[in-house]
């Protein structure tokens, strides 16, 4: 089906939205619009994008029997067949997600043209089995919708190779207007100086695709991601006006298009949280990113606290009471901008290794826990390798996110090199009070055998202090540069209730290193963040799958392939490597969007745009995301995916923390 | 303050001391790149705050025989870490309070910290003002905002040492902390050699019973 995302379905989303259109029938046969990249059909495709843009194909199929990988199956209420495109559904559902095809509908005319051109939701292909009878996943697989003729086989077969946003990258700058101007987005706009005009910063700050801005709601700015607050004080008057010409009409704006930005704003008690994007995530997407800046700023003051400012003075400035907490907000910020997995699938990632290996830690940091401990993790590489926990509480991801955050996102702690003591609140499990947490990080520099050894790390010797030990050896120079990074450091972190515990827990961390080094542990979890992630083709040898997510629901984890390949810009330039993980973590944010869209209860969904094929599946037990280059069939795709479930589930536990270290 | 024999943990001759220290100070004065600069030899111009407090080690020698350890507590400057300040100065033998030279009011709030120290901490605290960031005003000498003169006369009025540093040239860092240890009495510090020091920062139980329960 062939269906414009048309300016007649659109404004702005505080009306009802329209009802769906019907679908229409192909203006196109598929072999021709499928668009292999030889030239005159790149023109043809670029002239039939001026007229009718920015479609994504959608199939969706409901289905009432699933077969688990594991053989069992499971049984699912049905819609009716229906077909949605992303456009409609999202619309439909109230729900009005700025997806770059919504948005070029919603904004002006003019940008539109612009902004689709190119945009990873663009399809030249579109067709949807909706005259089919809903089926089994199976037949329709196999179906007649993959029959294509010799001459069809013949081409695929030579382009099944092309990877995922490959042909988006080949067209060059033009046709990735989406994300133009990505490589500077996390650039600093520079200090008001003679050499900078205020324009030309203000045009720097307009180019950025993400903004965060945080007000308190007398209209006092506290935090902007870009431009110092004198550059954006009159934006945050606005917002502020906005708002709170909402809230007196007992009527609170959520969010607004202007363009092709969406603007999602969320009301916390006395603050106002903005995130203003044209990446185009959904506004739930949006609003649980917000909600993670406020949790940031919960577990610097506390709820109590937080009210009782503005309690007692509704007009005080809260950046002083902040202050100091700026990158934490900024690099968590950051991690929202440049996608990040884990707080998409609102789970975390854990170290992949063997069961036993990890009983063994487990028990090992069970044994030697102290009396005043709450909670103990050993975290490595930004990944959960232990945990222990009392029985009657467990940690709740958004609370492990910002200390994850904390710990390895924001290089605060990381690069001081000593042991580190912090009261902090964890908004998950407690919004009025602090815990205390203890963070060490394990140096490369061989690890303290003995308890006493770990502390007397000394450095080089200075002119005037003679040196009492043999100077340190050369690696621990190493672990306060940057470029060493979060990727290989392991972490301990003990959490306590007991401001006054930081000489036990140190010397539980003493004793737990002692202990892991002894055993080997330490070795096996070094060699497993060296190793990293799995690539597709380890997991399931043959799959035409590039990249996926997996998340456990129940354990609230996921995990995921290797990026470090060439279709995701390993060995490219930093920048255009970010932009490349951009253009897949934007995919994932739409699949995801259109899954979890209000009343959709899709089951499987299945994408093909001109970047990549996509698929994403979710039951009670796992939701699933994966991209395949644009050429792979929906049958290929299916195989793989069924592949790469079945290595999950049957390594659960290797993959995942199934309860952790309970005591 | 148990004051113990010859210590014997370094051999014969040898002294061996540990002093807890503190450091305090308005945020952003440098306090962090000072200990960075004194423990690791290292500078990073674009560190980020503190959070909370880090403890670190470092050992230096006096001369020959005596070897000083020194367990620093190195404190966030923040107004809202102020509540937490007593539990770590509450049993440390030295403090040094930083102020930026370039900052005007920072020495206001360093003098405000001695105050707080003369009256709260421990009775003996040797205390040391250190004005950081003297590498500002080598070249652009407009930039200083407090004389070393000014600075210098309030050190002696209250009886503490008093340099002026560069964490960034590593100018005067370690004279700051040699000077410190040469004022610390060393023969009746509390002796905690090898490997079972512990100190906690319970109130009494610190450093009054040296080689309480995991005896030397």
């Amino acid at each position: 089906m062939e269906m414009d995302t048309d300016t007649d379905s659109a404004p702005p989303t505080m009306q009802p939205p329209p009802p769906p259109l019907p679908p229409r029938p192909p203006r196109r046969s598929p072999s021709v619009s499928l668009g292999l990249a030889s030239p005159g059909d790149a023109l043809g495709s670029l002239l039939q994008l001026q007229v009718a843009p920015a479609t994504t194909a959608v199939s969706s199929i409901d289905i009432s029997t699933l077969s688990f990988p594991d053989g069992s199956r499971g049984t699912f209420s049905r819609a009716a067949s229906r077909t949605t495109t992303r456009a409609a559904s999202t619309t439909a559902s109230g729900y009005a997600t700025p997806t770059h095809d919504t948005l070029g509908a919603l904004g002006a005319l003019p940008a539109r043209a612009n902004l689709a051109d190119g945009s990873d939701s663009m399809s030249l292909m579109s067709f949807a089995p909706t005259l089919r009878p809903p089926g089994d996943l199976a037949s329709l697989v196999a179906g007649e919708l993959n029959r294509k003729s010799p001459a069809w086989m013949l081409l695929r077969s030579q382009s099944a190779t092309v990877q995922p946003f490959e042909t988006s990258v080949e067209r060059g700058p033009s046709t990735t207007s989406a994300l133009a101007g990505f490589e500077s987005e996390f650039d600093d706009i520079p200090d008001r100086s003679a050499v900078t005009a205020d324009e030309d910063r203000l045009a720097l700050w307009k180019a950025k695709l993400k903004h965060y801005m945080i007000l308190s709601s007398a209209g006092k700015p506290i935090y902007s991601r870009h431009g110092d607050l004198g550059l954006v004080n009159s934006y945050m008057g606005i917002v502020q006006t906005i708002i709170s010409f909402y809230e007196g009409a007992q009527n609170p704006l959520l969010g607004f298009t202007a363009g092709n930005a969406r603007f999602v704003i969320a009301t916390e008690g006395p603050l106002y949280l903005v995130a203003i994007s044209r990446l185009g995530e959904s506004d739930a997407q949006l609003r649980s990113q917000l909600d993670a800046l406020y949790m940031q700023i919960l577990s610097t003051l506390t709820l109590p606290t937080l009210q009782n400012i503005f309690v007692h003075r509704p007009s005080t400035d809260l950046r002083k009471p902040l202050e100091g907490t700026e990158s934490l907000l900024s690099s968590l910020a950051d991690s929202f901008t440049r996608g990040s997995p884990s707080a998409l699938l609102g789970a975390l990632e854990c170290l992949r290794l063997r069961k036993s290996q990890r009983h063994s830690i487990n028990n090992a940091f069970l044994k030697l826990r102290g009396d005043r401990l709450l909670y103990g993790l050993i975290v490595a590489g930004g990944k959960l390798v232990s945990v222990i926990r009392p029985r009657k509480h467990s940690l709740h991801p958004s609370d492990l996110q910002l200390i994850f955050n904390m710990l390895f996102t924001s290089g605060g702690i990381r690069a001081g090199g000593g042991e580190n003591w912090i009261p902090l609140c964890l908004p998950a499990f407690n919004n009025r009070g602090y815990l205390y947490m203890y963070v060490s990080f394990f140096g490369d520099e061989g690890f303290p055998g003995s308890p006493g050894s770990a502390r007397n790390k000394p450095a080089a010797p200075r002119e005037g202090a003679e040196q009492p030990h043999p100077p340190s050896s050369p690696l621990s120079s190493q672990r306060g540069q940057p470029e060493q990074a979060e990727e290989d450091e392991i972490a301990i972190i003990l959490i306590s209730t007991d401001k006054e515990s930081f000489f036990e827990l140190k010397e539980m961390r003493d004793s737990v290193a002692h202990q892991l080094a002894k055993n080997g542990s330490l070795a096996i979890i070094k060699e497993a963040v060296r190793s990293g992630r799995p690539s597709v083709a380890a997991i399931a040898p043959g799959a035409q799958i590039s990249h996926f997510l997996y998340k456990s629901r129940a354990n609230v984890q996921f995990c995921m392939a290797s990026l470090d390949q060439p279709a995701f810009g390993s060995g490219s330039t930093i920048s255009s490597k970010t932009v490349t993980r951009r253009r897949l973590m934007s995919l994932y944010h739409e699949l995801h969007a259109s899954m979890h869209a209000k009343h959709s209860h899709l089951k499987v969904l299945h994408c093909v745009g001109d970047a990549a094929a996509s698929l994403a599946w979710i039951t009670p037990v796992f939701e699933f995301y994966c991209v395949a280059g644009p050429n792979i069939s929906r049958a290929l795709v299916t195989q793989g995916a069924n592949k790469i479930i079945q290595w999950a589930r049957r390594e659960e536990e290797r993959l995942f923390i199934i309860g952790g270290g309970v005591f | 303050m148990a004051a113990r024999g010859p210590p014997g943990a370094r051999g014969m001759g040898n002294r061996f001391a540990q002093f807890k220290l503190v450091l305090l100070g308005e945020s952003a004065v440098g306090k962090s790149s000072i200990v960075l600069r004194f423990v690791k030899d290292q500078f990073d111009s674009y560190r980020e705050s503190t959070i909370g407090a880090a403890f670190l080690t470092q050992t230096i020698s006096l001369d020959e025989t005596t070897t000083v350890k020194f367990e620093i507590w190195d404190t966030a400057g923040q107004e809202r870490y102020k509540s937490l300040a007593p539990m770590y100065y509450r049993n440390a033998n030295c403090a040094v309070v930083v102020y930026d030279i370039t900052q005007a009011s920072s020495l206001d709030k360093a003098k405000a910290w001695v105050k707080e120290l003369q009256r709260q901490a421990n009775e003996n605290i040797i205390i040391a003002l250190a004005g950081n960031k003297l590498d500002l005003v080598t070249d652009e000498p407009d930039k200083r905002a407090i004389t070393a003169e000014e600075a210098e006369s309030y050190a002696n009025e209250a009886g503490l040492l008093f340099f002026e540093t560069s964490a960034k040239t590593a100018e005067n860092v370690a004279e700051l902390f040699t000077a410190i240890a040469k004022r610390l009495p060393l023969d009746q510090s509390p002796r905690l050699g090898g490997r079972g020091e512990r100190v906690t920062l319970a109130p009494e139980s610190a450093n009054t019973e040296a080689g309480g329960p995991c005896a030397c």
